[in-house]
């Protein structure tokens, strides 16, 4: 389908953030500290410190190359898989650091679960997307039953359910990262990271992938990284914006954590000068 | 203005054209007219017999016989260097394309590019010090020698598939709290398996007329049938050797039969490992 974005009228971020109410800050599922992840000599990001609440949706907001990729991938350890990649400061996660010597990043995987900004199903037919890692996972009981509640949790059963069997690669795009949603939830996990989930989506099936975590966040805690504003605010309990440093005197610039609060609270009366540039489009 | 092309630049052109077409023409030629002359030669003898009756010494008077021994000799030395080589060339695959770090893939790679280089009858001199020696002359010997050189025609084969298994499903994988060694068995071999059984058919075609390695492992056999590798077995392209030798005529259009069969083998072969490795990409592309 196409969309007009010339004649599309555009939501205010004023008019749609005051209808969310103050996020209750609950518990904390990861307190960052200090964090500083670096690939090589190149600093990706620097001194990021914060906190993420429990069922809660925490949006990731900022200009492109700033680090917010880095920033996420480093709550999973999915960095890990980079060549040269070192992270310093501490990412705990329920009290424990999960840049410990002795955490094991799989066992961390299997509780925080990550979403990709392009769908990636396995090659594999629908119903083994979601049965592969519930039989690795040793979740083997019922699986038939769990399936289907992890593909009706991702709003996806009623137009998959007559055909299982069918390659995941025949679905639609949309489909397809809807189906990523329902894997990464199918085993459990206590958070689940999106990278850009909807940034490959068309409108409809975008607003599809937001209502789900509306409806999903009840149970899981999200942390969402995009890059598209009216996203955030409609989406994220919690906004966080990365951007930019001033350059070093090497002439490097790393990503920064600039502000970090009620979405409500960024998109409205955001207290730092940055951040109100950025959200009102006056930069990035 | 002109803007026609000058004379002179036209006649480049042409030449060019036509040398390359010419140096193109060369080479299918040279493989077409050898199998031409093969079967002029073979084909006549082609027939059952050649395939079931055994080799018969000289006689007078006409008598049937065959290479039985040879084919089903060459097919357990190429079928137990199959089986030794592969399970050894798809591992050296996986080591190098998901787990080796840059540095030790590089020397990997190089090695099975000069492995896949050194001279057959090298490895045949090496198998006989190593294990000839010792232990005698067997099938195993040269199926040990014929899987040196298929190691790495399997193993570059597989990592060039795997190469192209995209980085994202790995990542689909692993971001499930699976492990390093469970995402690779189950997510990207399974994507790979196109790749493996072309470079395995590729390896086999040409391991299949290899002479020299079997020269030095499994050449002293007598004229009786057996499958035993535990013994030395007939080959096909030993035979074919041999039999130039031979002052008999009816020897001389045996080999030439044998040859042809040899080629149609080869040509088999490599004609379905292209089209499994054309259906295999065909599906990686779907999976972007």
């Amino acid at each position: 389908m196409t969309v007009d974005y010339a004649t599309r009228p555009v939501e205010p971020l004023a008019a749609i953030a005051p209808a969310l109410p103050e996020p209750e800050r609950g518990e904390t599922v990861f307190d960052i500290r200090d964090l500083t992840a670096r690939y090589g000599s190149n600093t990706a990001i620097r001194g990021v410190s914060m906190e993420i609440y429990r069922n809660l949706v925490t949006a990731v907001i900022g200009p492109s190359g700033c680090g917010k990729s880095t920033f996420i991938r480093c709550l999973n350890r999915m960095n890990d898989l980079i060549p040269g990649f070192a992270a310093e400061g501490e990412v705990l996660y329920h009290e424990v650091d999960l840049l410990g010597g002795n955490v094991d990043p799989v066992a961390v995987r299997r509780r925080i679960g990550m979403v990709f900004q392009r769908p990636n199903p396995f090659p594999k037919s629908i119903y083994d997307n979601i049965a592969f890692g519930l039989r690795v996972l040793g979740l083997k009981d019922s699986l038939d039953d769990r399936v289907e509640h992890a593909l009706k949790r991702a709003a996806l059963w009623d137009e998959v359910k007559h055909r299982l069997k069918a390659s995941a690669l025949s679905l639609s795009g949309g489909q397809q990262q809807r189906l990523c949603i329902a894997r990464a939830i199918a085993v459990e996990p206590d958070v689940v990271l999106l990278d850009e989930p909807a940034s490959s989506l068309d409108p409809i099936a975008t607003s599809s992938i937001e209502d789900l975590m509306h409806e999903l966040k009840r149970d899981y805690s999200f942390v969402i990284v995009t890059h598209n504003m009216q996203q955030a605010a409609r989406v994220a309990d919690m906004t966080a914006f990365f951007s930019l440093s001033q350059a070093d005197e090497n002439g490097h610039r790393s990503g920064i954590l600039v502000e970090y609060d009620a979405t409500q609270k960024m998109f409205t009366a955001p207290s730092d000068k940055r951040t109100e540039d950025y959200v009102t489009g006056r930069f990035g | 203005m002109t803007l026609t092309t000058p004379l002179r630049r036209r006649l480049v052109n042409l030449a060019m054209q036509a040398i390359a077409v010419a140096a193109a023409f060369a080479a299918v030629a040279v493989l077409a007219i050898m199998v031409i002359s093969v079967a002029r030669r073979g084909g006549g003898a082609i027939n059952l017999d050649l395939f079931t009756k055994l080799p018969h010494p000289f006689s007078f008077t006409p008598v049937k016989s065959g290479l039985a021994n040879a084919f089903v000799g060459t097919a357990v030395i190429v079928g137990v260097a199959t089986l030794m080589a592969l399970p050894i060339g798809v591992l050296t695959a996986i080591y190098l394309n998901e787990f080796a770090p840059r540095r030790v893939a590089f020397l990997i790679a190089l090695a099975l590019d000069v492995l896949n280089g050194v001279p057959a009858i090298v490895v045949g001199i090496f198998v006989f010090a190593l294990i000839v020696v010792s232990h005698g002359q067997s099938g195993l010997a040269g199926s040990f020698a014929l899987a040196i050189l298929m190691i790495p025609l399997i193993a570059r084969a597989t990592q060039e598939t795997l190469a192209l298994v995209p980085e994202s499903t790995r990542e689909a994988s692993l971001a499930l709290g699976v492990s390093r060694w469970r995402t690779t068995l189950s997510i990207v071999l399974p994507q790979t398996i196109g790749g493996i059984v072309t470079g395995t058919t590729l390896a086999v075609a040409r391991v299949a007329g290899e002479t020299a390695p079997l020269l030095f492992t499994s050449s002293l056999v007598g004229d009786q049938l057996h499958a035993d590798p535990r013994q030395a077995l007939a080959s096909v392209p030993l035979k074919i050797f041999e039999y130039s030798e031979s002052p008999d005529p009816a020897d001389h259009r045996q080999a030439w039969a044998a040859a042809l069969v040899l080629i149609a083998f080869i040509l088999l072969a490599s004609t379905v490992a292209r089209l499994l490795a054309a259906r295999s990409r065909r599906k990686l592309g779907i999976t972007r």
